[in-house]
């Protein structure tokens, strides 16, 4: 159980982690989602009350 | 006005009142019982001030609903500001407080004659040690936290913070925790597990108070108005959920006794020890790193009035922090009794995190491009950029010491005491000075604050202070690291440890004196923040031009 | 397209926001810490081990609660000169009955892991109670009071419950005699039939000689102090194991 758990660790935790890493990249690079990430960056610099819609 | 009122979603003022009132009431309960059947009298002395301040807590409240006459005090239509100040406040006076512990313990190392008192145990350097580290990193950072995550989930989001009295149950209950965790090393009540020293009680009750503070931030998310949620709000997210696991599964333990203040860990040896570095590597990744990389992302862009420089790398930059951090604790444990495959990967992963971690330095460095100017007048971005750079080089030095040969020398020295303080109080404490000096003027609706004269000297006696402390740290530990391993001509061990102990104390007393820099520079700056709260000098003065909610507005983007 | 649109649901939505998180956070630790939890392969075979005797317990308590471990390290590496200076380097057995853990992160004063036996128990009392007496340049703080003060033991029995539901062997016998072990290990020549049965029961548990050590380690017959069980514990540290048996070499030891 050990054997099979440690080599686990050390073969697909790394394989996840470069997954998770290129499906992270993907997202932050995809064109489609420039634009929303560009009015994202600009939302602390309005100011604005929550009454305000 | 806005009429999409909290009371549809159950959560009117007189429910959390009530529900807030009630777990306080029941907790008083509980504790009462323990006070009066405590098996010894540390247990016994935490039952009571458990118990006296969750009545006196009760009793304000109560004061307080019956004087508000059918005013909510929760109107949707305006901010919870007022947790916010207060945040500011304890965040101010625990940092002092921490920070003048560390100085007394630097003290005690170097004048130990002077410093040592024979028959007051309390006073030694083994017991106030964990009420420095808890205090400067649990109590202020932690309130600096609660404090800024509040003011910016609410400002990202657009709504008031969800919960109505919730927020302010988790900010008493938070500081409630750390009173009781430092009055309990004074006492010798300790799991000896470090940044984790905490007995059961006091770790359940944290517990509860973070699973409220994670549903306070959740509600808030779920209730606001901007389509997308801030990048800030991500990193604040991931430092509550994570500090959740960390803190639950690190603190497993069997108390001896229901009414006792002792535990025995649920782990022992290598198991132990792994979790326990799991806990206390992840904490400085998850508490000391997210958490201010959350107040990086929203008071950088802030002060200097444009987007952070790409939101992309921020999204790539997060995403490969949190996953890489949670691997890297077993470097902790080079050359020890831990299998050598789990050592490796501990080495691999830190080495890997120095990317992610200068990713993030960058992306807030280069938000003030095209704004340098700000570098030389605004004192405050300046004292954040100075942040980033202690940031970027505790982040190298990072991965380098856990190269397992680099880590032979340089574990069990000051090395590591001098890694440690670089990123506390250089990238922490100065990103948090940073923090509050933005929100002290925006808090309190001043022009300014007091005197920038004042945060100027604060920045250049800090500055001096970390480096006073961090240079002769270094020096400090490569000299013992290499005395400890040095061989004379007979091939014996050349030094005696005690020879290496007395190589040190030039080096100790320069670490003090940059330490007592650094205080001094916090006392300054808790006097600029009472007298802008206050409203004098420059904070008072109708034309100013360093007010950053007057700043002109950049460019919007087409929505 | 399927994989953008559900990743845009994850920014959006703030409870897979969460989960998100919580997926990238727990992958590491659980692959890195599950193994070592089937870990027969973590823990060489040595002889020797026990479990602590009530006085040396509670003399690791006060060794925790005075915070000696913000100082001292109990974990010599496998280095040449950790090993000239404290001794065989630690081994993971050595820790297997440790509740919690005490490896340290700083050595402002040396390793403690094999301190036990080096030194008289005068010395360590001297030491203890004003260190300067006996190092000159030291820098550790003074313990007197701990002579001062007398042992509270009369919830030892509960101790070693918690610890056996812990995983620590302590049979119904040692728990039985908790009371009577602790004054024995502190009170040599006073009651011999304790002081043997005591012996007995810890030797019987080691599987080897000499591992249980009775005295009057803080040179006052008159009360079982604070002092006695930490100077106890002090100087059973790292003398358990039987390193003339151990194989360092033997495959089920590699790691």
């Amino acid at each position: 159980m050990y054997e099979t758990l440690s080599s686990f660790a050390q073969t697909w935790g790394l394989g996840f982690f470069v997954l998770m890493f290129l499906v992270a990249v993907a997202y932050a690079l995809w064109p489609g989602n420039s634009e929303k990430f560009r009015s994202a960056a600009h939302q602390p610099l309005i100011d604005k009350d929550p009454s305000d819609d | 006005m806005s009429t999409r009122a909290d009371i549809s979603r159950g959560s009117g003022p007189g429910f959390s009142i009530g529900t807030v009132s009630l777990l306080t009431g029941l907790v008083a309960l509980g504790v009462l019982i323990i006070a009066g059947n405590a098996a010894d009298p540390m247990m016994g002395a935490h039952a009571w001030i458990f118990f006296f301040l969750t009545v006196a807590g009760l009793m304000i409240t109560g004061f307080w609903a019956g004087s508000l006459n059918g005013r909510n005090p929760f109107d949707p239509a305006f901010y919870e500001d007022t947790i916010v100040k207060f945040g500011v406040a304890a965040a101010m006076f625990w940092g002092i407080a921490g920070f003048l512990v560390g100085l007394i313990i630097a003290l005690q190392l170097t004048w130990p004659g002077i410093f040592y008192f024979p028959d007051l145990g309390w006073t030694n350097f083994g017991r106030i040690r964990p009420l420095h580290t808890s205090a400067v990193i649990f109590a202020f950072g932690g309130n600096v936290l609660i404090a800024t995550s509040f003011y910016v989930v609410q400002r990202t989001c657009r709504t008031r913070l969800a919960g109505g009295m919730w927020p302010w149950f988790v900010f008493w209950g938070y500081n409630l925790f750390i009173v009781v965790a430092g009055t309990g090393y004074l006492l010798g009540v300790t799991q000896s597990r470090e940044y984790a020293e905490p007995e059961w009680y006091a770790d359940l009750w944290l517990t509860i108070v973070w699973v409220a503070y994670l549903l306070v931030f959740l509600g808030t998310l779920w209730k606001r108005k901007e389509p997308h949620i801030y990048v800030a709000n991500w990193f604040y997210l991931s430092f509550i959920v994570t500090i959740a696991m960390l803190h639950i599964v690190n603190n497993l333990a069997i108390p001896v006794s229901l009414t006792g203040s002792k535990s025995y860990s649920l782990f022992a040896g290598v198991q132990d020890a792994l979790t326990q570095w799991w806990y206390g590597h992840n904490a400085v990744g998850f508490f000391l790193t997210t958490g201010f990389l959350a107040i990086m992302y929203y008071f950088i862009p802030k002060r200097v009035n444009r987007p952070v420089y790409s939101y992309r790398l921020s999204i790539v930059h997060f995403w490969s922090l949190i996953f890489i951090y949670i691997w890297a604790g077993p470097h902790h444990l080079h050359y020890t009794a831990l299998p050598q495959w789990a050592q490796t990967l501990g080495m691999v992963f830190s080495v890997m995190l120095w990317m992610p971690s200068w990713g993030g330095m960058i992306n807030g460095v280069m938000t003030l491009s095209g704004a340098w100017d700000k570098l030389r007048t605004d004192p405050v971005v300046r004292m954040m950029i100075v942040a980033l750079a202690f940031y970027g080089m505790s982040t190298f030095e990072g991965p380098l010491m856990s190269v397992r040969a680099v880590n032979a020398l340089s574990h069990y020295t000051e090395w590591g005491i001098a890694h440690v303080h670089s990123g506390s109080m250089g990238w922490v404490g100065f990103i948090s000075f940073g923090a509050l000096y933005c929100l002290t003027p925006w808090l309190w609706k001043r022009k300014a604050l007091y005197s920038k004269a004042l945060v100027e000297w604060h920045f250049w006696l800090a500055t001096l202070g970390i480096l006073f402390y961090i240079v002769a740290m270094y020096v400090a530990g490569i000299t013992e690291g290499l005395m400890w391993r040095a061989y004379n001509e007979f091939g014996f061990l050349e030094y005696a440890f005690i020879e290496t102990v007395k190589a040190k104390h030039i080096m100790y007393i320069i670490r003090a004196a940059g330490g007592g820099l650094f205080l001094l520079g916090a006392l300054l700056m808790a006097y600029n923040l009472v007298r802008t709260a206050l409203g004098h000098g420059e904070a008072g003065e109708t034309a100013a031009n360093d007010a950053p909610k007057t700043a002109t507005p950049v460019l919007q983007p087409a929505e | 397209m399927s994989i953008m649109d559900k990743h845009g649901k994850l920014e959006r939505h703030s409870l897979l926001l969460t989960v998100g998180i919580l997926a990238a956070v727990s992958i590491g630790g659980i692959v890195e810490i599950a193994p070592l939890f089937y870990l027969e392969n973590t823990i060489e075979k040595v002889e020797g081990m026990r479990p602590y005797t009530p006085l040396e317990l509670k003399g690791r308590n006060i060794y925790i609660r005075e915070g000696c471990y913000t100082c001292h390290s109990q974990m010599v590496r496998p280095l040449r000169d950790e090993v000239e200076r404290y001794g065989h380097y630690s081994l993971a057995a050595e820790s297997m009955y440790d509740h919690p853990f005490q490896w340290g992160s700083k050595r402002t004063g040396p390793d403690l892991a094999r301190v036990g036996g080096k030194y008289s128990d005068e010395w360590h009392l001297d030491h203890l109670k004003d260190p300067k007496s006996v190092v000159p340049d030291s820098i550790m703080p003074p313990y007197a009071f701990l002579a001062k003060k007398e042992l509270r033991f009369d919830d030892i029995e509960d101790h070693l419950k918690a610890l056996r539901l812990a995983g620590v062997p302590y049979t119904d016998d040692m728990i039985a005699n908790a009371k009577a072990d602790l004054v024995a290990q502190a009170s040599p020549n006073v009651d011999f039939d304790a002081e043997d049965a005591l012996v007995a029961r810890y030797t019987e548990a080691s599987g080897r000689d000499g591992t249980v050590k009775v005295s009057d380690f803080d040179l006052n017959p008159g009360a079982v102090t604070e002092m006695d069980a930490l100077i106890a514990y002090l100087q059973m540290t790292g003398t358990l194991v039987d390193f003339s048996t151990y194989e360092a070499n033997d495959l089920s030891n590699r790691r």
